[in-house]
């Protein structure tokens, strides 16, 4: 369950994130030698590739990501994405993300204004991401969705942009929250950094009823592999053990 | 010189706002007819220590467009008082 042959890939960890253990035990899993980073650190070049879990950074205070795009970590998380290596934001990750220009778009409020805790059919729309690259257009995954402000908006020009270039990973079978487009996940340009609402790592064993978030995961993983191939496995820099993150 | 400051942060015109329809919408439910276009927005009030109101804005705004509002979906409205206004 703890293999340490895998890709390195980072899970950043800030005050108030709350699913980053759930997020190193689900890419774990899937074959990643994952390990929390605090967000106080100001290198990732331990890393490969780099997760982004959810929760409430920094309470969501002023807007969901509004303040942690300015936490020290967030300058390696844009070299990391600026270098093409794999960058993943789930939910508050996202949120993030957006708010840190790495992503397109914005999270709003729920359409309803309904905090909402469920299971949601998506369907892989692109497998243009290092998170899609497995799947087929067209693929439904059944996926926990855990937010309040997970309606996704841009202006209508960014909207079909995003549909034309395949940078619209995942939609929602049935909108959830009012997002345009009922996009659930995009993907930058490159496709290296990808965001999205549900939580992969929640459906990544029978436990939790249900598997489809390692479709998803696997192919982050193997996207992280082919880093670690190519460029050699960079040196020990930053750990955090998941200890030192609740002491702190 | 100290300024005091209001920055008013709403959603750009066109993105929608949950908020301001699910208020919109119970209003008749209230009794209050004839109340349209209802927008959620937040406002923020502070000093700013500055030579002369030029420079004071200068602050704001810089602090409106790092911060305070998201530009992909709000607008920032900074109005900056008199001298000596803040108390």
């Amino acid at each position: 369950m703890t293999p340490s042959t895998g890709p390195r890939i980072g899970v950043v960890v800030f005050p108030g994130s709350n699913c980053e253990h759930d997020v190193v035990l689900a890419l774990r899993h899937n074959g990643a030698d994952a390990q929390l980073v605090w967000h106080g650190e100001r290198s990732l070049a331990d890393f490969v590739a780099v997760v982004v879990p959810g929760g409430f950074a920094h309470g969501d205070y002023l807007r969901p990501g509004a303040i942690a795009r300015f936490s020290p970590v967030m300058g390696a998380v844009r070299d990391h994405a600026a270098k093409g290596l794999p960058v993943l934001g789930i939910c508050n990750g996202f949120q993030v993300l957006t708010e840190a220009g790495l992503l397109p778009g914005a999270l709003r409020r729920n359409a309803g204004l309904r905090f909402l805790c469920t299971t949601v059919e998506c369907e892989v729309a692109s497998p243009r991401s290092v998170l899609t690259a497995g799947s087929h257009v067209g693929t439904r995954l059944e996926l926990p969705i855990n937010h309040f402000e997970g309606n996704f908006t841009c202006d209508r020009g960014t909207m079909s942009r995003l549909f034309d270039r395949g940078q619209v990973i995942l939609t929602y079978a049935y909108n959830p929250n009012g997002s345009m487009g009922s996009i659930a996940g995009v993907t930058n340009e490159r496709g290296n950094v990808v965001g999205l609402m549900p939580h992969p790592e929640r459906a990544s064993d029978p436990l939790l009823g249900g598997e489809d978030g390692n479709r998803l995961l696997a192919s982050f993983v193997s996207a992280a592999s082919l880093v670690s191939e190519e460029s050699g496995t960079p040196a020990a820099e930053t750990r955090l053990e998941p200890g030192r993150v609740k002491a702190s | 010189m100290k300024f005091a400051v209001t920055v008013e942060v709403s959603g750009l015109e066109g993105i929608s706002d949950p908020e301001g329809q699910t208020i919109e919408r119970a209003l008749p439910l209230l009794g209050f007819e004839g109340v349209e276009h209802m927008r959620v927005g937040k406002m923020f009030r502070f000093e700013v220590e500055a030579p002369d109101a030029a420079a004071a804005r200068e602050t704001s705004d810089r602090l409106s467009a790092t911060l305070l509002a998201n530009p992909v979906i709000e607008r920032a409205d900074v109005r900056v008082g008199e001298p000596g206004t803040a108390g």
